[in-house]
C-alpha cells in the first residue's frame, strides 16, 4: 500500500514546475514536504489529486493510476488553502457533506475537535476569519479517516495555541490510529519532531529524500575561530557557512572526525537549519 | 514544550525519562505515560517515543505489561544510579578538564574549585 510518483513533469509554458519526480510514500508515515516558495510543492500536490495534469510520467495509488480514477482517488484527501464549500454553508452541513464522501469520516470526533477548536458549527464557512478557515479544513483532515490525508500550509493564520494544539492533535491521531499523513509547510522548526520522512524539493527536483532522523544523523554545525574552522572543513562536503567577527559555522553533511581541536563545536542540526543550509548550498551551486 | 538542541529526539526522551526514574517522579512497579501521550504532550512522532522507551525496555528498566502499558521495573533506580556513576567520568570529567584547561587552570586550582563546590553545593 503506498502511492508512488514515476518521472512526474509539469510545464507552465517555458517553466518546468516538476522535472521528472520519481517518490514513493509509505503507508504509517508522517511526511514533510518542504520546499521554498515556487519549488513545485502545490504543484505536486494538485496533480497527485487529480487536480492538474501532469505532462507525463504516472501516479499510482496503491497501485490504481490517479488519472479520473474516483476508487484510487476516494483514498486521498487534500486540505488545501481554499475553500471548496458553496457560500453560505455552515461547518456542521459541510462536515455531513464530506462524510458522504468519505465514508470513515467520524462526525463525532469532527464535532469534539471544533468544540476543542472553538469553532462554532453553526457559522458560514465564508464568514469564519483565515485562521478559522484554516481550523476548518484542518478539522476536516484530522477526522476523515483516509488513507492518505495532505495538509498543504495546515496552520496558516493560525494563533500559536492553536498551531500547538494542532500539532498536538495530528501526533496524537497518528498515533492511536495510523495512516498517512503528508505536510506541506514552511514552519518546519514547528513539526520537524513529527516528520519521520522528509523531502525536499528545489526548481521541481527531489533534491532530498529520506527519514529524517537518518537525515540530520549525517549533517552536522561546526563552529569556532575561522582559521581553525577553514582548516577542519577542507575537503568536506560543505553546505553553507556563515561567519559573525572571527567565529564562524559550517554546516557539513557526513559525520564529524574524532579529535578535533578543542576550540571547535559540534553541533546537530535541526531539520529547520538543514532545510536552510541545503538551500543555500543549491543557490550557491546555481549562482 | 518542545524538544531541541545537540541530540536526536528519542535519546532526549529517554534521558528525560531515566532523569525520572531516578528523582523518583516515576517510581518502581509505578506506570509511565503511552506512547500517545508522549507523541501528543510532546509534538513528536510516535515512532521516536517508541524508540526512546525501548532504549530503557532494552536495559531492563521498564517492562511492558501487555494490555495496560508500560511500568517502572524493580531495581531500576539503583541500576542507573550505578550506570549513571560509571559515565559521570565521560560524561562530566571530560568536559570539565577541557574547559578548565581552555582557561588555563592547574590541576591544583581545579581541585580547590572542585572542593569548594562539594562543601557548598547541595
Amino acid at each position: 500500500m503506498s502511492i508512488e510518483f514515476e518521472h512526474v513533469t509539469k510545464r507552465y509554458g517555458s517553466t518546468t514546475a516538476l522535472d521528472g519526480i520519481s517518490l514513493t510514500l509509505e503507508q504509517g508515515h508522517i511526511y514533510g514536504l518542504l520546499g521554498n516558495n515556487g519549488a513545485g510543492k502545490s504543484t505536486l500536490l494538485s496533480i497527485l489529486t487529480d487536480r492538474q495534469i501532469a505532462d507525463s510520467g504516472t501516479i499510482l495509488v496503491d497501485g490504481q493510476p490517479t488519472r479520473n480514477n474516483d476508487a484510487a482517488l476516494q483514498k486521498l484527501f487534500m486540505v488545501g488553502e481554499q475553500n471548496l464549500f458553496p457560500t453560505g454553508m455552515k461547518v456542521e452541513r459541510a462536515f455531513r457533506i464530506t462524510a458522504s464522501f468519505y465514508p470513515g469520516f467520524d462526525m463525532e470526533y469532527a464535532v469534539a475537535l471544533a468544540k476543542k477548536f472553538d469553532l462554532p458549527l453553526k457559522k458560514k464557512i465564508n464568514a469564519l476569519s483565515t485562521g478559522y478557515a484554516s481550523i476548518f479544513r484542518m478539522i476536516l483532515g484530522l477526522s476523515v479517516n483516509a488513507p492518505y490525508v495532505f495538509f498543504d500550509e495546515p496552520v496558516l493564520g493560525l494563533d500559536a495555541r492553536h498551531r500547538e494544539l494542532f500539532y498536538q492533535t495530528l501526533a496524537e491521531k497518528f498515533s492511536v490510529s495510523g495512516g498517512t499523513y503528508l505536510l506541506s509547510t514552511h514552519l518546519i522548526a514547528e513539526a520537524e519532531n513529527l516528520i519521520d520522512h522528509t523531502i525536499v524539493i528545489y526548481e521541481g527536483q527531489l533534491l532530498c529524500n529520506g527519514p529524517t532522523e537518518t537525515l540530520l544523523d549525517n549533517t552536522y554545525s561546526i563552529s569556532g575561530p575561522a582559521a581553525l574552522v577553514d582548516s577542519a572543513i577542507v575537503g568536506k562536503d560543505v553546505l553553507s557557512c556563515q561567519a559573525l567577527g572571527g567565529l564562524k559555522t559550517a554546516a557539513i553533511q557526513g559525520t564529524p572526525e574524532p579529535n578535533l581541536p578543542p576550540e571547535l563545536a559540534i553541533g546537530r542540526l535541526g531539520l529547520q537549519d538543514y532545510f536552510i543550509a541545503l538551500q543555500e548550498f543549491q543557490e550557491k551551486q546555481s549562482a | 514544550m518542545q524538544f531541541g538542541g545537540d541530540k536526536p529526539i528519542f535519546l532526549q526522551l529517554a534521558e528525560q525519562l531515566e532523569d525520572g526514574i531516578l528523582t523518583g517522579a516515576f517510581p518502581e512497579e509505578g506506570q509511565i505515560p503511552s506512547i500517545t501521550e508522549y507523541a501528543s504532550t510532546y509534538k513528536i512522532n510516535p515512532a521516536t517515543a517508541l524508540k526512546g522507551v525501548n532504549l530503557l525496555v532494552d536495559a531492563g528498566l521498564l517492562y511492558k505489561k501487555r494490555g495496560v502499558g508500560m511500568f517502572v521495573a524493580q531495581g531500576a533506580q539503583e541500576a542507573l544510579r550505578q550506570r549513571r556513576s560509571e559515565a559521570f567520568y565521560q560524561d562530566y570529567i571530560v568536559t570539565l578538564v577541557h574547559k578548565a584547561k581552555g582557561l588555563n587552570l592547574s590541576l591544583e586550582q581545579l581541585t580547590a574549585l572542585l572542593k569548594k563546590g562539594y562543601q557548598h553545593v547541595d
